[in-house]
């Protein structure tokens, strides 16, 4: 009989635009395709730097990651990033309890985070440039500045985003029923926090 | 049994027939997928006959030896471009174009899931494509092959001079963006806005194709995307990824783009066996044999697509553990393969068969196919591939596939979909007199290849002395060559003859089986008028013919088709309230960001020889793509407001 059922259970959290085939919002599950594609996009980036690491220490003028790249300063950054991901749980926890102040100022602390990180990136690159690791000094330079650049274009359209949601927050209003604009850039906000988890593992943390 | 009405699953507005551009302008705002889609073929199409100038170029240049009709830089120039033309501007946008219009047809759905991300892809990819060909004025096209091996891609006086790579690898990566979108919105479309009822085992094939298809572009592109981005910066900014005497290794970029490239052949592919597995059964008055092998052997090709790449690197060597794994997994596609052929055969076998102009293409591309499919499998040996690899084997290999495959199978989607998009048949006698000048052309230019190969004969040449024992194939592959031309030709000629004087097709011509022909030829801008609840894979035809069993499989018990609650086709075209029903409005916002993007896009090619100028371009378009997302946001927010 399974081939006469007509039942269709409507979706399961009400969305605004009608029920979906699989119940999930069609934005939602975009985004989830798109982070899919991101995904083999640094996975890409990241074994490359993997695959050049021995081949470039293996050179006589080896520019070596442990002593071209201090941690500590990076270990901070990272530190910064994966606080701006917790903020970012805090600030759609608030919205979904309608608690637009809170909502607000985590949301700014988000974007906030993500401008620190960006900025000791920068500061980073200028600080590396002058030790001579550049984009073309060694292999180290080409896949360290080509892997952490593209992550950090990513933080910075994430930032982009952030501030763009928080600003329709000012004069569209989010709510309880309605806040999917802050789901969809908390998942790409904590896609690219869990990338730098990754990349910060394999460049300054594995010997 | 009424029909269901269901709210749109989109962010919706009320058409506002004042505010709407119409006219040609019309076309430059659209949201419409059906619309979307015909812009989609169209523009293939041209790009479709651009690209079958260059390889008539070439066979001129290819038909006496020592000729002196193209200079070796414009041969490898045609060469490179007729293949980047091929895959990434005609088979695949025909295949997405198919897609876009009649995937939500057949699934029941008003629109693609993000209507303005669909107008943004169709952008992006007219863009990408004129960019591309735009190298032609700027300074010389792309020369090194469309598979651009690093290093022979790399910048250098004796490599690639001109700022031809980048144009190829700044203008796929604009026309990548558009495929990584029309992938999440086909993906997001098809999981998510089927009708009611529709549930996935009763998919009609062609969007069981399309949403594997787009599985695949979704993981293959990123790794072409990186594969671009290490050469743009090789030869603009210093690096030196691909640049063995500096550390950097050619075979990374061997393995980054095959590793997309093998699977693009099944983005290439597979749309097209969903196209096969919709004419076959129609023609044939039967249901398609063994739906969810189909379905399933589908989804194995599109997992198999990623296992095989290194097959296209027998020849470097890669030892014999590697060649061995590569060249089994190679083989293993054979088999989803072929069961997907003998389905299809299956379902001709004591079928009432019709022969319309599409059926002759649906078979035409099974027969062409098989050859194409036969001299793969001897191609995974990899002692046969080291002799036959970078031959003319090969050539006759992937147009056999390509063309004979795909090209063949798209004729055979656009004969019978035709009168859905125009409410005008082709013209069946052009169509069948088109397609043996075709067979007999495409078979005179591309069998004889096969021998050319086994006799030594390389690719990517652009002459050769006389004596070799490959004049007269290479003279009659010239000749037949312009048999194609004139086929195609005759199809541009029924075309026009068709649109403008064509016979009227009624709702549903061909007395089809899926949703697409419940509605009206040409579909109303909302497609249905109410959506459509389906109990079926065959909704349409158990709603006509009530009193035929009906057994979807061996395992369930056969019911009568009147036991099933037909379509209400009446109910389905009744004619409609304006403003009752909910779409998008038009909106220049994703042409604005398509435009935009390609500002930014000639500002990072040039940044490298003309950085002023380049960074004021980058600037001023990513100030431009401000202006176009806010605008767009705008139009969202406008329609999500009059649908609430």
């Amino acid at each position: 009989m399974s081939e006469l059922t007509t039942a269709h259970a409507p979706a399961a959290h009400g969305s605004a635009h009608g029920e979906t085939s699989l119940g999930v919002d069609s934005r939602k599950l975009g985004i989830w395709a798109f982070l899919g594609s991101e995904t083999m996009f640094f996975g890409a980036l990241i074994v490359t730097y993997l695959i050049y690491k021995p081949v470039n220490a293996a050179r006589s003028d080896a520019q070596l990651p442990h002593e071209m790249l201090g941690i500590n300063f990076t270990a901070l950054l990272a530190a910064i990033l994966l606080a701006s991901s917790l903020t970012m749980v805090l600030s759609l926890a608030s919205i979904r309890k309608n608690d637009q102040k809170w909502f607000t100022i985590w949301l700014a602390a988000t974007a906030g985070l993500g401008l620190c990180f960006l900025g000791g990136q920068v500061y980073e690159f200028t600080h590396l440039y002058h030790e001579g690791l550049t984009l073309s000094s060694s292999l180290l330079g080409t896949t360290f500045f080509v892997l952490t650049g593209f992550h950090g274009t990513h933080v910075a359209i994430g930032v982009a985003w952030l501030l763009s949601v928080l600003f329709r927050s000012r004069t569209l209003g989010y709510n309880v029923a309605e806040h999917m604009d802050v789901e969809l850039v908390g998942l790409y906000w904590h896609f690219v926090d869990l990338v730098w988890v990754a990349v910060f593992t394999l460049i300054y943390l594995l010997p | 049994m009424a029909t269901v009405e269901r709210p749109l699953q989109r962010p919706v507005g009320i058409p506002q027939a004042s505010a709407a551009p119409s006219g040609w302008l019309s076309w430059f705002s659209t949201v419409d997928h059906k619309k979307i889609g015909i812009m989609y073929m169209l523009s293939a199409f041209v790009f479709f006959i651009i690209g079958g100038i260059e390889a008539l170029l070439m066979r001129i240049q290819l038909g006496t030896p020592n000729n002196t009709f193209l200079s070796p830089d414009v041969y490898n120039q045609l060469m490179t471009m007729h293949g980047t033309t091929m895959v990434f501007l005609a088979v695949m946008p025909l295949n997405v174009g198919l897609g876009n219009y009649i995937v939500p047809l057949m699934i029941g759905a008003r629109d693609m899931a993000f209507p303005r991300m669909n107008a943004l892809s169709i952008w992006l990819f007219i863009l990408g494509g004129l960019m591309l060909y735009s190298s032609f004025i700027l300074g010389g096209a792309p020369n090194a092959g469309w598979f651009a091996y690093a290093p022979l891609t790399e910048k250098g006086p004796t490599l690639s001079a001109t700022h031809g790579m980048d144009y190829w690898i700044l203008g796929l990566t604009l026309t990548g963006v558009a495929s990584i979108a029309g992938a999440v919105n086909f993906i997001v479309t098809i999981l998510n806005m089927r009708a009611p009822g529709m549930k996935i085992n009763r998919m009609p094939l062609f969007a069981w194709a399309q949403l594997v298809t787009q599985f695949i572009v979704i993981f293959a592109f990123p790794s072409l995307t990186v594969a671009q981005v290490f050469l743009l910066f090789d030869r603009n900014f210093g690096t030196r990824f691909f640049l063995a005497n500096e550390g950097g290794d050619p075979m990374l970029w061997l393995h980054l783009f095959w590793f997309f490239g093998h699977p693009e052949v099944y983005i290439l592919i597979l749309p097209v066996f969903g196209i096969v597995s919709e004419v076959l059964p129609v023609f044939s008055r039967k249901p398609i044999f063994g739906y969810a092998f189909i379905a399933y052997s589908t989804v194995a090709i599109g997992f198999l697509g990623f296992l095989v790449w290194a097959h296209h690197m027998f020849g470097t060597g890669l030892g014999p553990m590697v060649d061995a794994f590569f060249s089994g997994a190679s083989m293993l596609i054979a088999i989803p393969t072929g069961v997907k052929i003998f389905n299809w055969i299956a379902t001709i076998y004591r079928g009432s068969i019709q022969m319309k102009a599409a059926m002759y293409y649906a078979l035409g591309f099974i027969a062409m196919f098989v050859i194409g499919g036969i001299s793969g499998i001897t191609l995974a040996s990899p002692p046969v591939d080291l002799q036959q690899t970078d031959s003319y084997y090969v050539v006759a290999h992937f147009h056999y596939v390509l063309f004979g495959g795909a090209i063949f199978g798209i004729f055979a989607g656009t004969f019978y979909w035709f009168p859905k998009f125009t409410g005008r048949y082709l013209n069946e006698t052009l169509g069948k007199v088109q397609f043996w000048i075709l067979l007999i052309g495409f078979n005179l230019t591309f069998g004889p290849m096969h021998e050319l190969g086994t006799q030594g004969m390389p690719r990517r040449i652009y002459t050769y002395e006389a004596g070799m024992g490959w004049d007269f194939w290479n003279m009659v592959q010239t000749v037949a060559s312009f048999g194609i031309a004139i086929a195609v030709a005759l199809f541009m000629w029924n075309m026009i003859v068709s649109l403008r004087s064509g016979q009227r097709a009624t709702n549903d011509p061909w007395d089809g089986a899926t949703l697409e022909w419940a509605t009206a030829s040409p579909p109303p801008a909302y497609n249905f008028a109410s959506t459509p609840t389906v109990h079926s894979r065959r909704p349409l035809w158990d709603s006509k013919y009530p009193d035929l069993d009906v057994a979807h499989s061996p395992t369930t018990k056969p019911v009568k088709r009147r036991e099933l609650a037909p379509l209400d086709l009446e109910e389905l075209n009744r004619p409609v309230e304006p403003g009752s029903i909910h779409l998008p409005s038009p909106t220049f916002a994703p042409l604005y960001v398509a435009i935009a993007l390609c500002v930014v896009f000639y500002g990072i090619l040039y940044l490298s020889t003309a950085a002023i100028p380049s960074v004021i371009a980058i600037v001023v378009g990513l100030g431009f793509f401000a202006f176009g997302v806010t605008v767009w946001l705008r139009a969202a927010d406008r329609d999500n407001a009059s649908a609430h």
